[in-house]
């Protein structure tokens, strides 16, 4: 079985267990396996764009150091770790006078660039095949209507997250046609949920997730899915009778993996 | 401008990288910042505030806390200026002295509720405090 770097993240071990869980089940099932790095710390869930913070994107820079050095993939299935460590990547390899500042504070750690940092939903889409997904299908999702919901940190800044078309994406639909689901278009399903403002100002979260549920209802979902627990986070808070699941739970129910719906 | 302002409008626009010339006015950056509402300075206003040196309106706004650091008006501007670029800027430029934080991790556990994921924590701390 293949093996890839993975990269969890601070959440896929505490409020996010399912996210983590059902990628693991779905790649054994797919045919490739997440190998855990070694010592991985926090990416702090937020990129500083700032030129002169040094510090706060360390733990991304080791994380690719360690990949660069064993694997070449750094694989990532939470959207904030993807934005960070991939803002982190790209900021490495244009930026010689940050790189270097970088470079000094690892010594023996040391990265050049050559990493490639793929989420799961690219290495399903790049490496598996959608055709092979459906091909992997045993309970097919037919006549469910489901609305991807992208949020910002998979698609933006589009110039380095290079992951889809960041105003009429269709990576997470091919996902859900391969399962047999039915993907619904909606026009906020790239826009933010409130994100981290949510926890100093939970009115102003509840703005942006009530517009998002409201967008993805009115044009027929049944289900949201997400690749981000934060997104999870504040939908849920404010859903109405829109659920909203992890894209890694969808997957592993199509693909036989999920285990007794009930326990 | 006074030196010391001249000071941080160059700090600012070193370390964001964002050029505020670039900005042709048209406004798209807050139409479509989803914060846009909540925030007394919107991300139009903070380039041309910028440019013009006129900061310290800017660190005393509490708009510095409010950009969700969604890259909405970094990918829409047509002139590629990157507002929220100099939003965090001017943001580091307040919680970098001594005592200024936004936030610390004593105001935590009453923010908290028994959901709220670790990556809400992290990433609050990181943007509001240093």
């Amino acid at each position: 079985m293949k093996k890839v770097a993975y990269f969890p993240g601070c959440t896929l071990r505490t409020k996010a267990k399912d996210l983590d869980k059902y990628a693991k089940d779905s790649a054994n099932a797919l045919g490739f396996s997440l190998e855990e790095i070694e010592n991985w710390q926090c990416c702090g869930g937020v990129f500083t764009t700032s030129k002169d913070e040094i510090a706060t994107k360390l733990s991304s820079v080791r994380a690719l150091a360690y990949a660069e050095k064993n694997n070449q993939i750094l694989l990532t299935v939470c959207s904030a770790c993807h934005n960070v460590i991939k803002q982190t990547d790209n900021a490495m390899r244009n930026d010689s006078e940050f790189a270097s500042h970088v470079n000094n504070y690892l010594k023996d750690e040391t990265y050049h660039g050559t990493a490639r940092v793929m989420h799961y939903l690219e290495y399903l889409r790049d490496e598996v095949g959608f055709d092979n997904v459906a091909q992997k299908v045993v309970n097919s999702l037919k006549g469910v209507k489901i609305g991807a919901y992208y949020g910002c940190l998979l698609l933006r800044p589009n110039s380095v997250m290079q992951m889809d078309d960041p105003e009429n994406p269709r990576i997470i639909e091919d996902l859900i046609k391969a399962l047999g689901a039915e993907p619904v278009i909606y026009p906020y399903r790239n826009e933010c949920c409130g994100g981290y403002v949510a926890l100093e100002d939970a009115a102003s979260a509840k703005k942006k997730s009530v517009s998002v549920l409201e967008s993805a209802k009115q044009a027929g979902a049944d289900i949201v899915v997400t690749a981000c627990p934060l997104c999870k986070y504040n939908l849920e808070k404010n859903a109405s009778d829109v659920k909203v699941v992890y894209f890694t739970e969808l997957l592993a129910q199509a693909l036989g993996v999920k285990g007794d719906e009930n326990e | 401008m006074n030196k010391e302002t001249s000071k941080i409008r160059d700090e600012i626009i070193r370390s964001s990288g964002v050029n505020p010339k670039k900005c042709m006015r048209c406004g798209k950056c807050t139409a479509t910042c989803p914060a846009f509402d909540e925030m007394e300075y919107h991300p139009h206003q903070f380039v041309y505030m910028v440019e013009n040196g006129d900061i310290e309106p800017l660190m005393q706004s509490k708009s510095l806390y409010k950009c969700l650091t969604c890259f909405a008006c970094v990918d829409r501007c047509p002139r590629g200026v990157e507002p929220a670029k100099l939003v965090e800027s001017v943001r580091l430029a307040v919680i970098r002295k001594q005592g200024a934080n936004h936030l610390t991790s004593d105001d935590i556990p009453a923010l908290l509720d028994e959901d709220m994921p670790q990556q809400a924590i992290v990433s609050a701390l990181r943007k509001y405090s240093k």
